[in-house]
Parts: structure tokens; C-alpha cells; sequence
């Protein structure tokens, strides 16, 4: 039985498959409307969350399941003191598959670990999100074709934004690969990525502070949201916030095919008014997120649909 | 003055640790799970050292198949691990780092599941033999082994 607690838990030829299923689904989706007929997921989501739930839901719900869970600790058993291991082992009594975030990092792991059932990570503090960075890879490799002769520029937060490292970290395996980080010098990458990974690998990378600068030369932009808590000073995020948000004149620099994504919820920096630029593909990547979770689903669940 | 000595009989198989930091023999007889074990076990509290000034030592009687002592790699590489067959050192015990170590120590991430999790193990897992880096096994909490 096999579960997804990272991307990298899944081989690039793995990650292909997969992938490939996501596209067949698009393609045919009523062939799948009943693959998952008399299943069920759970969803164990200890803190709330509106896009990962229910894009799992949509996911089992669109091939035939049915769903069942709880979406905030106080209304689960957590509330009286249940510990992660015990509700698994419940849980696993009721479901075929479920997907946890729980705000504690590792505890899906802790999960996976007493469950008769695959267990998918939802989210797990400030740690892993797998099934964001498949979605990622998937909108990528969809409207771009490809995985691999990418620059890529990552903008905004890229200190604490996990979608970011997670998305280094699988995007390094593919060839010819090339990184521009666009942030404020307070958000910059950490060491930890940055050594770890980037250097390590020898995978290129450059850093600018200015948006503008970097778009030009990228064939995707990934924007993240730059929020003014994360600044020492009110003078520093007033100065620089501007910088960061992606709108009309600025699409203008960027090249005519790079994509915008984004892992929304989006505040203010990406201007409405760049929605409707064919170029702006987060809402898309919303769809793809339904298309992955449906192929993780029967993946993990060992059903195959001629 | 009178000087005091302490003698420890001979061990005819076995272990002896030599060179435990002064004090510390009571957390390598915790972290070996020395208590479970049906054999003789002597500990010696600040020994004269020349090289240390003081030191622990602990001797252990057994088949010397029966423990797995590289954990001790991980708590103090100075520890000197002799295996003594029919009364005599025959071997100085080259350790190695534990793939994994259990319950050792703590994950100090505050965000970590080991923080409110009941009964849950704290396990690290070797992820850079060379740099002597651990990770815990849950929220992958960098440790160094140094």
C-alpha cells in the first residue's frame, strides 16, 4: 500500500504516469465517472482550509465516490484529546483513501504509519503540501509541454513559502532547469534551499529584488503573496510592496508565452486586471488540481480504467 | 595519605567502554537499555585519567553479539569501545553512525506532531552520513550529530 506524504516520494517516470492519467482524465472524463463506485474518501482536515478540501472531494465525488470527514479540529474528536494515531485507526474502519492536513508537521506521517488505508498529505504545517506541487508540475507540463528547458521566476515570499521550496525541490530532478528568485531581501530563499538544493545540485539560479527585472527572459512566473507581517519595518513594506504586484504594464515586459500561476488564494498581488491575459494560468491550475487528485486517487487506490 | 583505589574484577567476555565523559556513564547505561539486560554490568564514576583527568567506565559481561553499540557514535565519538574475549582486549570496536536513532533525543521543532503526539517515538533518521547530519523522521528537523 503506498501513500504520498512528499512529491519526491513518487520517481520522475512515477511522477510521468501519473500525469499522464491527469491528462487522460481531462481528455475523457466520462470515462471515469465510476471508477471509484462504492468508495470512499476521508477528509481529516484539522485546520480549514476551502481549495484542498475540497478539490479532493470534487476529485473522488467527479469518479463515482462518496466523502465523508470533518474540516476544522473542534468539530473532530482532536477536541476531546485524540491523538492522530487513534483516529487513523478509526478512521481506516470507515474509508478506502484519506487526505489530512493537520497543522502539526509530520503528522500525516504519524498517520500513515497506524492506517490500514492510503493516506495522501493535505498539508502539514509549514512542511509539505505534495499534492499543490503535483498540481504545479501538472499545469506546467500541460500548457507548456514540457517539464524540462524551463527558467522559472518565483516571486514574492520565498522564506516561508513551502509551495516554493516544494516546488524547487521537484523541479530539479528535470533537466536544464534555471531559477530567477524576485523578493524583498527579508524574504529571500533560505540556506537550507539554497545550499541544500540549488547549490548542491549545481542548478543555476539568480536573485533580483525587482519584478520588473526578471520578466523578460521567463518562460513561467510563480507569485506568491508578499505579506506586510513578514516585514521589520512598515517603511521597508510600503517602499517595496508595489514591487511585487503583478499587473497589466508590467505583463507587458514578460514574453508572449510565459505562464502566471499562482497557488491562490491570491490578495492583492496579482491585479484582477491580468485574469483575462491568456497568459494568466492560476485558474486553470485549480482544474488541474481536481485532474491530479483524480489520477493520485485511482493510483493509490490500484484501480486501472481501460 | 592514604589513597583509595577501586577494583573491578576482570570480565572474561564482554565490553568495556573507556573514555566516557566524567558523569555521563549513566545515560550511556540508559541509552544502551543496559537495565534489560541479565548480565553483570559495573560502572565506574570518575576514574583517574591521564588523558582526561576523570572519566567513566563501564564493563559489560555478555556475548558480545547481544547490544548494538553504535549509538554510542552518535553520543560521543571519544568513547572507546574494547571487546574482550577470555579475559583479554582482542578488538577495539570501530563504531558507526545508526541509521536511525530512537528516543535518544528530542525534536526540538515546537510545530512538530512529537510535541502533542501521545507515546510517539522520537526517531531521526541518518540523512548525510559525511556531515553527520540527522533529520527527524516527522517534520525532518535538522540535527548534527557533532
Amino acid at each position: 500500500m503506498r501513500h504520498l506524504m512528499s512529491p519526491l516520494d513518487f520517481s520522475v517516470e512515477e511522477l510521468d504516469r501519473l500525469m499522464d492519467l491527469a491528462n487522460d482524465i481531462e481528455a475523457h472524463p466520462g470515462k471515469y465517472a465510476h471508477a471509484c463506485d462504492g468508495k470512499k474518501l476521508a477528509t481529516l482536515f484539522y485546520e480549514p482550509s476551502t481549495r484542498t478540501r475540497l478539490s479532493h472531494e470534487a476529485a473522488m465525488l467527479n469518479m463515482g465516490g462518496s466523502i465523508m470527514g470533518f474540516s476544522s479540529a473542534e468539530s473532530s474528536s482532536a477536541a476531546k484529546g485524540e491523538s492522530v494515531s487513534d483516529t487513523i485507526r478509526m478512521i481506516s474502519c470507515y474509508a478506502d483513501i484519506c487526505a489530512i492536513r493537520h497543522p502539526k508537521e509530520g503528522a500525516p506521517m504519524v498517520a500513515c504509519q497506524k492506517s490500514s488505508i492510503p493516506v495522501i498529505n493535505a498539508g502539514d504545517g509549514g512542511h509539505q503540501h505534495p499534492t499543490q506541487t503535483l498540481t504545479d508540475l501538472l499545469t506546467i507540463r500541460s500548457l507548456k509541454g514540457r517539464l524540462d528547458h524551463l527558467k522559472i521566476g518565483l516571486c514574492g515570499d520565498l522564506k516561508f513559502g513551502r509551495t516554493v521550496h516544494s516546488l524547487i525541490n521537484a523541479l530539479v530532478r528535470y533537466h536544464d532547469i534555471e531559477f530567477v528568485m524576485i523578493s524583498p531581501e527579508e524574504l529571500r530563499l533560505p540556506d537550507y534551499v539554497r545550499k541544500d538544493v540549488l547549490d548542491k545540485q549545481n542548478i543555476p539560479y539568480k536573485e533580483v529584488v525587482r519584478l520588473e527585472e526578471a520578466l523578460p527572459t521567463l518562460d513561467l512566473l510563480y507569485m506568491t503573496r508578499v505579506q506586510k507581517e513578514r516585514f521589520f519595518n512598515e517603511e521597508d513594506y510600503v517602499r517595496m510592496k508595489d514591487f511585487y504586484i503583478l499587473d497589466k504594464k508590467k505583463m507587458t515586459l514578460a514574453p508572449e508565452d510565459m505562464l502566471v500561476l499562482h497557488p491562490l488564494p491570491r490578495v492583492n498581488e496579482i491585479s484582477v486586471e491580468v485574469d483575462d491575459d491568456p497568459r494568466a494560468a492560476y485558474f486553470r491550475q485549480v482544474q488541474y488540481g481536481v485532474y491530479i487528485r483524480m489520477a493520485l486517487i485511482l493510483t493509490l487506490l490500484d484501480i486501472h480504467v481501460d | 595519605m592514604i589513597e583509595h583505589t577501586l577494583n573491578i574484577g576482570r570480565i572474561s567476555e564482554g565490553f568495556v567502554l573507556d573514555h566516557i565523559q566524567a558523569g555521563k556513564s549513566m545515560d550511556i547505561y540508559k541509552y544502551l537499555k543496559l537495565d534489560k539486560l541479565d548480565c553483570c554490568v559495573a560502572i565506574i564514576k570518575n576514574a583517574r585519567s591521564n588523558k582526561m583527568g576523570k572519566k567513566d567506565i563501564i564493563k559489560i559481561e555478555c556475548p558480545i553479539d547481544i547490544i548494538d553499540l553504535d549509538v554510542l557514535s552518535f553520543i560521543d565519538h571519544n568513547i572507546t569501545v574494547n571487546i574482550i574475549e577470555r579475559g583479554e582486549i582482542v578488538a577495539k570496536k570501530q563504531l558507526k553512525l545508526p541509521k536511525e536513532i530512537k528516543n535518544v533525543i528530542k525534536c526540538r521543532n515546537p510545530r512538530c506532531i512529537t510535541s502533542i503526539e501521545q507515546e510517539l517515538d522520537q526517531i531521526f533518521v541518518l540523512t548525510d552520513e559525511d556531515n553527520e547530519i540527522y533529520r527527524c523522521k516527522y517534520c525532518e528537523e535538522k540535527y548534527h550529530g557533532k
